[in-house]
């Protein structure tokens, strides 16, 4: 079932619930190592995630913020190759009910090669990717393929961005659209205000795709606020804090207040 | 030959290396600086601004002198160095920086931020800074950090923030992962002094224009000195600043060699040295803001490297080198640490001049050749930096015995202060 399909049927079920918006999550693929990753899922499952964004390790991570920074170099550091991603993600796939988008560095997809790693990723099981690193104006080649194979190149929009390129960016787009809350890297908190909704309120003026809200989502009033004038809340950072203070236990806690 | 006007290809690209890879946040702080910087290109009052901003600050125009007793000991080819060593904060940095300082001007940003590897890259942009009257923060590995310290002792007191990064090799490129980390959170008042021509575009012309000053100068100088053009040009490439400033000069003289001179470490194999064209360890990527060769494993993640001199010590390089490089215009050789300080050695005791680790990769190369050369024939070396500011590092490489125990007898009286 193409990304589309998927989440129109999720948003569809979403609004039947009390839950106020789609949730997609985060996982750095090896750290603190690949077991653990599997308890973590198995946590996000069991709240009923709708996507979880699998991180393929960089070297050069320069949109993350320190916490994930750590878990890239601690990942390559101990051995994770991108062959190890695939067959976790493929293994990944087999079992949850969750839907799997790949995240990672452009480098990561142009040194395997562009029909190569999408290739891959599309027998791993996964139904699009983000490369943030990556503008539109370079990845035409890329994304044709990515049709091809029925994956969805997600794009991200960002505060700074005129109209003139929101709409650039939404012809590319595929899936749904990642909005970057506000500036900076991924990680510190953010204040859930009128500034965030009002450029959320701008993006959906260039598309239907639903929107994601990442960067500094941590508490039950963003995922609500997200609800209110978006549709997928991203958890990130703050569910790898919660998992480096107290593992399962606490990620199960993180996840109760989040979602009560 | 114009490398920058992109007729027959995409904007910011040299053959098949260049681009603009970033988040998709910094899209519209790219679109305003490329403006701006077009704008200054084609405003001949710039250039001139600059030019006697560079006289009467930095001492420009910098010398060209004739090692006239080194030529005669190696017994071939006549070598003559131009003389960066010789500017205000002791190398060529300063001309990029107060080159971007007076577009940062021209932007109205009033913070600016900048990674540095050896140091003298922080160095000239913390002076730009407190000339300007900017705020500043520069980004250094720890390692360098470690091993420079002498510039950073000098940036605070500029007024700068040091911060040691101590992610990834805790060297230059974590510095410039730093550096677009707090660029995507502050570039509605910050500018990125980028120091060297790799980045994103516009940044590796941007730097290559503000730095073709030392080439535009040498040219006319190395003739008046030396009667011809010279048969070989000589310089260190890291990044590749100091370098494509130079060779930009002789870019039409077809005879001119241009040579590349990169750092060989411990020799070739990975994770043994920062060589990315002359050694065959290097493959083509994407990473740092564009695509080049770097020195990465099969997964595309960097790895290792390794140089004594800190300036060097970098996974990327220009990608404007790369597309010289691959048209047989410009040659690249490695020398190694240990020829590196031979080299060094050998010009301190025969002219009494201390390039800096890095410019003396140049030299390296260049007396290496000059042997098998002619008498009438004449090599240019770019002595991009000067050395007497590596005083730990050189002092560690020729392991100087009176300066260990200067340094421990410092040690020893500052513990008893305490």
């Amino acid at each position: 079932m193409p990304l589309n399909q998927y989440l129109a049927q999720q948003k569809a079920k979403a609004s039947n619930s009390n839950r106020p918006a789609m949730i997609m999550t985060h996982v750095v693929c090896g750290y603190p190592s690949f077991e653990a990753n599997w308890k973590a899922l198995e946590v996000m499952d069991s709240f009923g995630v709708d996507l979880v964004e699998l991180q393929f390790p960089f070297s050069e991570p320069s949109a993350d913020g320190p916490l994930f920074v750590k878990a890239n170099q601690e990942a390559i550091r101990s051995g994770v190759h991108v062959e190890d991603c695939f067959e976790f993600m493929a293994k990944v796939t087999a079992k949850f009910s969750f839907k799997v988008v790949m995240m990672g560095y452009y480098n990561t997809v142009f040194k395997t090669g562009h029909r190569n790693f999408l290739q891959r990723l599309k027998n791993a099981g996964a139904h699009g990717f983000i490369l943030p690193d990556l503008p539109v104006e370079e990845a035409a080649e890329l994304h044709s393929i990515a049709k091809e194979l029925e994956l969805a190149p997600i794009i991200l929009m960002t505060p700074t961005n005129s109209d003139t390129r929101l709409a650039e960016l939404a012809k590319s787009a595929d899936g749904f659209i990642y909005t970057v809350a506000r500036k900076g890297v991924t990680g510190s908190g953010t204040d859930m205000n009128a500034e965030v909704s009002g450029f959320i309120e701008r993006c959906r003026a260039f598309t239907d795709l639903p929107l994601a809200v990442g960067f500094g989502v941590s508490k039950a009033e963003d995922v609500e606020f997200i609800g209110k004038h978006a549709d997928i809340a991203v958890i990130g950072t703050a569910a790898l804090k919660a998992w480096e203070e107290q593992g399962a236990e606490g990620l199960t806690a993180f996840f109760t207040q989040l979602l009560h | 030959m114009d490398l920058f006007d992109f007729k027959d290809g995409r904007e910011g690209y040299y053959g098949d290396y260049g681009g603009t890879f970033l988040p998709e946040i910094l899209y519209s702080t790219i679109e305003e600086l490329k403006a701006e910087f077009r704008k200054a290109k084609d405003d001949p009052t710039f250039w001139q601004e600059f030019i006697e901003l560079m006289q009467s600050y930095s001492g420009r125009p910098t010398p060209v002198t004739h090692l006239s007793n080194l030529s005669k000991k190696l017994g071939g080819a006549q070598i003559y160095v131009k003389r960066e060593d010789l500017n205000h904060t002791g190398s060529h940095k300063i001309n990029n920086v107060m080159g971007q300082g007076l577009l940062v001007k021209r932007m109205g940003k009033t913070r600016v931020i900048a990674e540095t590897g050896a140091g003298q890259h922080g160095y000239a942009t913390a002076t730009m800074a407190a000339r300007f009257g900017f705020e500043s923060k520069i980004y250094m590995g720890a390692v360098d950090v470690a091993r420079q310290r002498p510039n950073v002792f000098w940036m605070e007191n500029m007024g700068s923030e040091v911060v040691a990064v101590t992610d990834g090799q805790q060297t230059l490129k974590d510095a410039i992962n730093e550096c677009l980390r707090d660029w995507v959170t502050n570039m509605d008042n910050t500018h990125y002094v980028l120091g060297t021509a790799c980045g994103p575009h516009p940044f590796p012309e941007m730097v290559s224009w503000f730095q073709s000053i030392i080439g535009r100068e040498a040219r006319e100088q190395v003739i008046e000195a030396a009667g011809k053009l010279p048969d070989r040009v000589f310089a260190c490439v890291g990044g590749g600043s100091n370098a494509i400033g130079l060779f930009q000069g002789f870019m039409d003289d077809k005879d001119v060699q241009l040579v590349g001179c990169e750092a060989g470490g411990f020799g070739p194999g990975k994770g043994n040295h920062a060589a990315r064209l002359a050694y065959k360890d290097a493959t083509v990527g994407v990473a740092q803001g564009m695509k080049t060769y770097f020195l990465q494993n099969d997964d595309g993640n960097m790895l290792e490297t390794h140089s004594v001199a800190a300036g060097l010590d970098y996974i990327g390089v220009n990608p404007v080198l790369v597309h010289l490089w691959e048209q047989d215009r410009v040659r690249f050789e490695a020398v190694t640490d240990s020829q590196v300080t031979e080299a060094l050695k050998l010009s301190m005791r025969t002219e009494g001049l201390i390039p800096a680790l890095e410019s003396s990769h140049g030299f390296a190369q260049a007396m290496l050749e000059a042997e098998k050369m002619s008498k009438d024939e004449v090599i240019l070396i770019n002595m991009s930096g000067r050395g007497d500011k590596d005083i730990f590092t050189i002092a560690d490489a020729l392991d100087d015995s009176h300066w260990k125990e200067f340094i421990k007898q410092k040690a020893d009286a500052y513990s008893s202060e305490a």
